[in-house]
């Protein structure tokens, strides 16, 4: 696992001093994937060369499996940064070295002999699925490919972290889908704690376990993914699935905006109706499973002649969670970095429905 | 001036190859015999110098750059002086730095005429010339392989080694066909005070005795060599080069020879010098 305490990092100094990571505090577990979205920026970069150590954080511990890195001198640090594996943005794949050739990279470093090196390279790219392009150059690999090599040469000292900058950023769908399956199969297999940093909220929704959202050097929220996805009110769970223009309301309905939050019926705007004994207006909605957890969200239009404490509870028992801050018109997705941090929270169903405030 | 009188007795002796004419020109069928060792000596002493400055200019290169703002150890301070003796070097004309070091010329060959001497003053101006070329190649290696490097284990030897030079070889292959070339050059130079070569046969018959066709047969010697130290470079730097080696095999097999050629002209590495 990889822990960071009260990591800072500090530019300049005096009055020109920029603050960019302000003590942040993360854990990654073993066999978890843990994603830091953020926008550029928000030292997202910053943060993945204090992991590694390329950046000397102004202050604050790395711990991997235990021993403080931060603590270590120069020479002991070339050994434990073999602990993390890192898988770069545009792979970092040396032009002039066959994929084979950058696979072994890290073992040459470590002066492993050449049988070895030969057999673990194989074993490394079977792993990934290139064992066909050991000798093509990275100029003979497409995007995705180009990536599974550097994913390949980030396992060949066997790390127990590993870190993704921006790994899947500027590959295609495809690629990165494959990519994310890739790192999942490993994360399960290898029992790899990772640390995985990107801004593609879509990516995020595909491979992480838990989520932290970095935003001028502080993590202003995290969580695990589906909690934070099943909390109306989380400003990182509307970040994750921004919601689209829903319909406008009828005269005369008001517009609720409600979040799967518990074991939520497939015909609940039916029961809802037949509940309240009024006709439900669906303005937009969408729901889909995510690490086998059902989420969803919905815009309705109620009639606003109905008790809003009544139409609360009905939903409520649906298992449904109202969000509370905005009036649901403008509640789309761009303004949440004007809410206040939301604390990372695994709140219950009943919980969020009894801070319900209803807006008009 | 004693470097002079020296040269002009050193002429003495390369002529005896040839009979003297009462015009004082040299028959054209002796005309091989005295460009061609001349040529030898020539590519002696560019061979020697370029060994030289490739050992020293590779390391000091590489020292250099990592010395700078974007290298592996910054040191404002140490690059800068650094920086300063290699740009005196690169700013005299090679005649007056030539001549201007020939007590140390002599302290460390014992003598201030013929090919030793010549490659002393050589291999400071080619070094100075090919340390500038290597830091620039190299400065055109993306970070982000030192990055990797790092973050895979390697020491700094071994970032410098695999991320930096390996990276930048086909760069600095470029460097080097030009840096041989200006090599031939200070070559000729050297020659007119003693060191003999193409450069001094050139000066004593074409120049200094109005002999058209030595002059001639110097000039398209010196024109050929240069040429074909292009082209070898240029074939060198580019088999080296994986991308463009995949590129020109692309272009041959489905453009044919003259679109192959083209593309390869495209490609030339660029090199700053």
């Amino acid at each position: 696992m990889i822990r960071l305490d009260q990591l800072s990092k500090v530019y300049g100094s005096g009055d020109a001093a920029a603050t960019v990571l302000d003590r942040l505090d993360l854990a990654v577990d073993t066999g978890r994937v843990f994603a830091v979205v953020g926008p550029s920026g928000a030292g997202k970069s910053t943060l993945a060369q204090c992991v590694t150590l390329l950046e000397k954080p102004t202050s604050g511990r790395v711990v991997v499996n235990g021993d403080d890195l931060t603590a270590l001198g120069a020479d002991d640090l070339r050994v434990a940064r073999r602990r993390i594996g890192t898988i770069f943005q545009q792979d970092g794949l040396f032009s002039r070295r066959t994929a084979a050739d950058n696979v072994a990279l890290p073992l040459q470093y470590l002066g492993v002999t050449k049988a070895e090196t030969r057999a673990r390279v194989a074993e490394l790219l079977d792993r990934v699925g290139l064992a066909d392009k050991a000798k093509h150059y990275p100029h003979q690999l497409s995007g995705g490919q180009r990536q599974r090599v550097g994913i390949a040469r980030a396992l060949a000292l066997r790390p127990s972290v590993l870190l993704s900058d921006e790994a899947t950023s500027g590959l295609d769908p495809d690629s990165t889908a494959s990519i994310v399956r890739l790192l999942r199969e490993l994360r399960d297999d290898l029992g790899l704690s990772i640390l995985f940093i990107t801004h593609e909220m879509d990516t995020v929704l595909q491979v992480a376990d838990s989520v932290a959202r970095l935003d001028h050097g502080r993590i202003v929220e995290q969580g695990e993914l589906t909690a934070l996805l099943r909390d109306p009110d989380s400003a990182l769970g509307a970040q994750l699935r921004p919601a689209r223009a829903a319909l406008p309301a009828a005269d005369g309905d008001r517009v609720w905006t409600v979040s799967y939050a518990g074991d939520v019926p497939g015909d609940w705007i039916g029961r809802l109706g037949a509940r309240l004994a009024a006709p439900i207006a669906l303005l937009g909605a969408a729901v889909e499973q995510i690490d086998g957890v059902p989420v969803g969200r919905a815009s309705l239009g109620i009639p606003a002649s109905l008790v809003a404490d009544d139409v609360a509870a009905a939903l409520s028992e649906l298992g449904l969670a109202v969000r509370r801050a905005a009036v649901a018109s403008s509640a789309s997705k761009n303004d949440v970095d004007a809410q206040p941090a939301a604390e990372p929270a695994e709140p219950a169903a009943d919980d969020l429905t009894e801070l319900i405030g209803v807006r008009a | 001036m004693s470097a002079l009188t020296l040269a002009a007795s050193a002429a003495g002796t390369a002529h005896a190859a040839g009979a003297v004419r009462a015009d004082n020109r040299v028959p054209l069928p002796d005309i091989p015999a005295l460009v061609i060792p001349a040529l030898g000596d020539t590519l002696i002493m560019v061979g020697v110098t370029m060994a030289i400055v490739v050992l020293v200019g590779i390391p000091l290169g590489a020292i250099v750059h990592n010395l700078g703002p974007d290298g592996l150890f910054p040191h404002r301070a140490g690059h800068t002086v650094l920086s300063w003796i290699i740009s005196i070097g690169r700013s005299l004309p090679f005649l007056v730095l030539m001549a201007s070091i020939i007590p140390f010329t002599r302290l460390i060959t014992g003598t201030n005429i013929g090919i030793p001497a010549a490659v002393v003053p050589m291999s400071i101006a080619g070094i100075a010339f090919f340390t500038r070329i290597v830091e620039n190649s190299l400065r055109s290696v993306p970070r982000e392989y030192a990055k990797v490097s790092i973050a895979s284990g390697g020491s700094t030897v071994q970032v410098i080694i695999t991320a930096q030079l390996a990276e930048a070889v086909p760069s600095i292959i470029g460097g080097l066909t030009i840096n041989t070339i200006a090599m031939i050059e200070y070559s000729a130079i050297a020659g007119t005070i003693g060191a003999g070569g193409i450069g001094y046969v050139a000066v004593t018959y074409g120049y200094q005795r109005f002999d058209h066709a030595v002059m001639i047969a110097t000039i398209i010697i010196l024109v050929a060599t240069v040429a074909l130290t292009q082209l070898l470079g240029d074939r060198v730097a580019r088999a080296l080069t994986p991308a463009s080696r995949d590129r020109r095999r692309a272009g041959r097999g489905d453009r044919g020879g003259r679109t192959g050629n083209g593309r390869v002209a495209e490609e030339r590495m660029p090199v700053a010098a």
